[in-house]
């Protein structure tokens, strides 16, 4: 439990950095949060991928997987930003603007990580073909 | 500042995690770490925003708390997963409930933190 939480640690350390660098990185001139959204939606697909692709193989030490899944992917992504960011959206008047940042980043976020998922369990089955 | 970002980012996802293996208990059912988590790390997101717009805290305390600690103290990743999980549970229902609860709540409380701190 302590080595875990040292590792959580460590992977939210970068995974706060890495979303913090994407930000300033994608800035743009319009209102629309797309570093979040972009770090959502990668978030997701990582998480699915990732946390399949440990579930299935047990090849990955337990630490490095909490590091990873719940501190860098968990850490990378974030829901308090994207409430904020949603109701500046609504506060500024850009109530449609709004309604279609949620409604992206649920749905195209949900599909991601199912297609994480779907490609870490064909993954699977090409491996044990072989 | 990016720092600032990243130590805020590891105390944010350590008390994820600790409240996360907390309240997590039930594999198919609405994971509540997870909701608790998003839905206070947004209202004290707004607290800060508050105080940060108004120049009432300085630059560290918004990149440290703010970006840093409660960025990665909420996620959205994980709760994608869980939501995909329960999903392929069949249990729709619950699905539903955990999207629809965590995004309404979680904006609603973003925008009292806004308006609280003054």
């Amino acid at each position: 439990m302590k080595i875990n939480l040292l590792f959580v640690m460590i992977g939210g350390f970068f995974g706060a950095i890495s979303r913090y660098v994407l930000g300033e990185w994608i800035q743009t001139d319009t209102v629309f949060p797309l570093g979040t959204l972009l770090a959502n939606l990668l978030g997701c697909f990582a998480m699915g991928w990732f946390l399949t692709f440990v579930g299935r193989r047990r090849i990955i030490r337990p630490e490095l997987t909490v590091m990873i899944g719940t501190g860098f992917i968990g850490s990378f992504t974030t829901f308090s930003t994207f409430s904020m960011e949603t109701i500046h959206l609504f506060q500024s008047d850009f109530i449609l603007l709004g309604i279609l940042y949620v409604l992206i980043t649920i749905i195209v976020g949900l599909l991601l990580a199912y297609f994480g998922r779907k490609v870490a369990l064909a993954n699977r089955k090409e491996g044990d073909s072989l | 500042m990016i720092w600032f970002v990243g130590l805020g980012g590891s105390l944010g996802a350590a008390a994820r995690f600790l409240l996360g293996t907390m309240l997590n208990k039930y594999q198919d059912q609405i994971p509540i770490g997870t909701w608790m988590v998003n839905v206070t790390g947004s209202f004290l997101l707004g607290g800060l925003a508050r105080l940060y717009l108004t120049n009432q805290v300085d630059d560290w305390v918004w990149f440290f708390w703010g970006v840093g600690f409660c960025g990665a103290y909420t996620t959205f990743s994980t709760f994608g997963y869980e939501t995909i999980h329960l999903i392929q549970s069949n249990q729709l229902k619950a699905a539903i409930i955990y999207v629809t609860s965590s995004v309404i709540v979680s904006v609603i409380v973003a925008a009292i933190g806004l308006s609280v701190f003054r």
